[in-house]
Formats: structure tokens, sequence, C-alpha cells
């Protein structure tokens, strides 16, 4: 009975008597130690992007993707346990699904970040799971209208004009609060997220990353997709040169 | 007396004391039983007429009008019966118009699960043309099927495609098609205008050729009404006009008696 839990971290249903469930915590700590993920909520669309790390060169270019979609108009990024992130984006699909079945409609950005808080909270509930370790940012655009929401591992979700989650979240916040997000175009959106995914990337820590972007907007007709390479290679190339830039001012 | 009405001319049970309601479970019927034999679909109740279809130059023209009958009644005339799955191909229903519903709801959900795969590919004409026909096919395996004739279009790379599939799971695929009515009426006029001349149609000529069809599956088609809409699918993508009408001639009909003035 020693160490920093001492005894209170055996099940997340067990309190610490100062209130804070340990397992809960450290399920935060695996969100992390992870690539930083980011959501951009734009005018007209919205933007989300990762870093993925590259465990090895080895691994196929564009595998093991970790911004999935749940319907058409769903996008759900995670960063923590890339499993756990799949089994979130799992449930999200069952619940796009099962909304379309019952109410032949769309599932919106709000109801399916309430489902998936339901969903993640349950796992903090009893002795027979864990905690997800996964930090889950949701975007949707609907009839025009755009949402971001993101989960964290103990169920809590708020919507956000912009967010981030994973390693490098401090810094993306910070450059993220500099934007107006309310007059940026889409097209913007991935200038700044390329931008922000390659400030907030550690280079002396990790080496490799793989810049994931997607975004739903009218271009990509209302759907969530990737985007375009040739705007992807663009949008890193300038975010390369501005950072440059930037470290040659200082 | 029996007084649950699936029991009636069935031998009754000696055992079963009918008057006794203790133990209930002694004179209830089967809860099977009480809803009478099982039952399918024997018969559509809110239908769409003829869906016609050809290849031309450019891809696909297909046309439909916008009732859906109930029976001898026009009951809705607002009825939207081409219906785009995917970038290039459009689904035309004839028949029932629920079941055309629910194959709507199904395709769709296939389209969700294949977006989400995101693996790059996406479902094409003959793909999704096959996978109706098997849908079609195992519900009529299952005495319950869906109570429609579809036309299947589209382009698919750069190959035109134009296919028929029905409530029996019957498919075949040509250069002109055209259902239920149609296939007596606008056929015959269809492979007159079309067969052999598939690759040099214009756009312009296949569109009279369709308001032609229309036009005569108008005149002598009861179930159908002057209000269609009319669909191409190129390479390009696909297009779906508003409803729009055709002309028609009435003239004739004044020195007929008993049938205009």
């Amino acid at each position: 009975m020693s160490g920093i839990g001492t005894g209170y971290d055996i099940y997340s249903s067990t309190y610490s008597p100062d209130g804070r469930l340990f397992q809960i915590e450290y399920a935060n700590k695996a969100v992390e130690n992870s690539g930083t993920a980011i959501g951009l909520r734009v005018k007209g669309g919205v933007v989300l992007a990762v870093e993925k790390l590259v465990q090895s060169k080895l691994v196929v270019p564009g595998s093991n993707k970790r911004i999935l979609s749940a319907d058409m108009h769903v996008g759900i990024v995670s960063a923590g346990l890339l499993s756990d992130g799949r089994y979130i984006a799992q449930s999200a699909r069952d619940e796009a699904k099962s909304w379309r079945d019952n109410y032949r409609q769309p599932i919106s950005g709000k109801s399916m970040a309430d489902r998936l808080g339901l969903f993640v909270q349950a796992h903090t509930l009893y002795s027979s799971v864990r905690p997800l370790g996964a930090g889950t940012i949701i975007g949707t655009y609907l009839d025009g209208e755009a949402t971001l929401y993101m989960i964290e591992p103990s169920g809590v979700y708020w919507g956000y004009h912009g967010c981030a989650v994973g390693k490098g979240k401090s810094v993306a916040k910070t450059e993220i609060e500099k934007l107006k997000l309310d007059e940026m175009s889409v097209q913007e959106a991935v200038r700044e997220a390329a931008r922000i995914i390659h400030t907030a990337h550690d280079e002396a820590k990790d080496k490799d990353f793989e810049l994931e972007i997607t975004w739903i907007c009218e271009e990509s007709k209302g759907k969530h997709t990737a985007v375009p390479k040739d705007i992807v290679e663009e949008a890193e190339r300038l975010a390369k040169e501005s950072i440059k830039s930037e470290m040659d001012d200082a | 007396m029996n007084h649950f009405p699936s029991q009636w001319g069935k031998p009754r049970q000696e055992n079963v004391d009918e008057y006794n309601t203790v133990p209930l479970y002694n004179n209830m019927p089967q809860s099977h039983a009480a809803a009478g034999p099982m039952t399918r679909t024997q018969q559509p109740v809110v239908t769409g007429t003829s869906v016609i279809a050809l290849k031309y130059k450019d891809g696909i023209m297909m046309a439909a009008d916008n009732l859906a009958s109930y029976g001898s009644l026009a009951r809705f005339r607002d009825i939207e019966r081409l219906h785009p799955v995917g970038e290039h191909t459009i689904i035309g229903a004839s028949g029932d118009i629920s079941d055309y519903q629910y194959i709507q709801h199904m395709l769709q959900n296939v389209m969700i699960d294949q977006h989400c795969e995101d693996d790059g590919h996406t479902l094409g004409t003959p793909h999704i043309y096959e996978y109706l026909f098997r849908v079609m096919y195992n519900r009529r395996s299952k005495f319950n099927p869906l109570w429609n004739a579809l036309v299947v279009g589209g382009v698919h790379k750069g190959e035109r495609f134009l296919g028929y599939v029905d409530l029996k799971g019957t498919t075949y695929q040509n250069s002109t098609i055209a259902t239920g009515f149609g296939g007596h009426l606008a056929q015959p006029i269809l492979r007159k205008a079309v067969e052999g001349r598939e690759d040099t149609l214009t756009e312009e000529e296949a569109i009279k050729i369709i308001d032609d069809c229309m036009r005569v599956l108008f005149y002598r088609d009861a179930r159908s009404i002057n209000k269609l809409q009319r669909a191409k699918i190129t390479a390009e993508g696909f297009e779906i006009t508003e409803p729009y009408s055709v002309e028609t001639e009435w003239s004739f009909a004044e020195s007929i008696r008993g049938y205009g003035a």
C-alpha cells in the first residue's frame, strides 16, 4: 500500500479521500503521451488534424489512420490509445446508424457528443472495464451548421470553437486562441491547422510524424473526407516556412 | 363457445376446460395463433408506375413520373422516383413506394459503411446493381419480396451501365429498359429509336425519345400523370430535372362521341 495511489487507484469506482479518481487520471496520462490532435470550427465547416507519430520506418505511409468517419457528416479524431479511439468511433458509427434508422435523419453533433459522452463515462463505473484512454474530438457539419465537441476519458464533453488534445495541447491551444475562427474560411483553417501541428511537434523527442487533415465543408460536399493531397502539401510547405522565419526572428 | 376466432374450425381440446379461468394459460390461445397464420406481402399498396431508361452517346437517361397511386386513386402527386446513389448512379423505382423507401434507406446505410471504411473505394453502378439483385433475390426466396421493379443506370470507369432487377430477382441489362406498362408501350418505341444508335444519339435526341415515350405512357397508362422527372448520368455525374410536363394534344377528342365534348 505505498506509491501514488496508495490503494485508491485499484478501481475506477473508488474515490481517494480528497475526491479524486486515480484510474481516470491515469487514462488522461495515456492521452497526454500521444501525438497532438486538434479541431477547428470555422465559418462554413470543421477541420480536424492530428500529428500521427510514426513508430517505425517499416510502417506503410497512410496506415493506422487516427481520423475516422462515423457518418457522412461526422468526423472523429482521437488522441491516446488508437485502439480505444477506434472503439469509440465504432460506437459512434452504431449511434449514427441507429439515429438514422429511428428518425430517418442524420444525427446532430450535439446528440452524437452526448451519446458518446455517456458511452465513455460508462467505462468509468465498473470494475470489469477500464476507463478509455482516448481524448476524442468530434466534428460535424450539417445544413451549413458546424459543431465541434471534445470528450475526455472521464466522459465530460464541451462544445468548442477550437480544441486540442495530446502532447502538444498547451502549445496548440495558445496558437488556436490567437486565431479569429469565426471569420476564417476552411481553406485558411487547413493552413492554420497544418501550422499548429507542425509548431506543436517536438522535433527533439519525436522524430517522424505524418500530418493527417480532414474537413467537412461545402467544398467536400458536406462529407467528412481527407483534405486533398495538393492542398495539404501546400499547407505544410507554408507551415514549415512560417516556423522557419519565426525561428530566424528569434 | 370458444370466443377466440383463431381457434374456430379447429378440433376442440378435450383436456382443456375452456370455461375455467384458472390456470389462465390453459384457455389462452397460442400466441402465434392469435394473429392467424403467418402472412406475407401479397400485393403492393401505394405504387409508382413505369420507369424508362436508355443508353445514349454520353451516358444514361432515365425518366419516371411523380405519381404514387393508391390503387386507382392518384394519391400522391409529388413523389420522386429517381434516386441518386453515390456520384454516378441513379435508381428508378416502380412498384411499392414504401418498399422503395426502404431500399433507399438500405442503400444509404451501405454507402455510409463504405464511406467509413475510408479505403479509397466507392461503390460504382455495377456494384450497387449486384447488391440490389442479391437483396431482391434473397427476399423473394424468403417469400417476402420487395415489391419493386428497379432500373439501375450509371457510368462506371467510362462504361455506361443500364440494368433491371425486380421483385422476383430477375435481372437483365440492355441499352433500353422499361418497367411496368412501359414494357408494353414504351419499350417498342425505345428499341426502334435506340438500338444500334447507342453511341451516336445526342443528348437532345435522347431527351426527345424519352419525352415521346412518356407522352405515350401518359396517354394510355391510367396510373400515370403528366408531371415527370428526367435524369441523365454521364462521366461528369448526374443531373435530375425539376418536375415538368410534356406537350399533349387532345383536339381529336372533340370529334369522338363520348370521349371529349
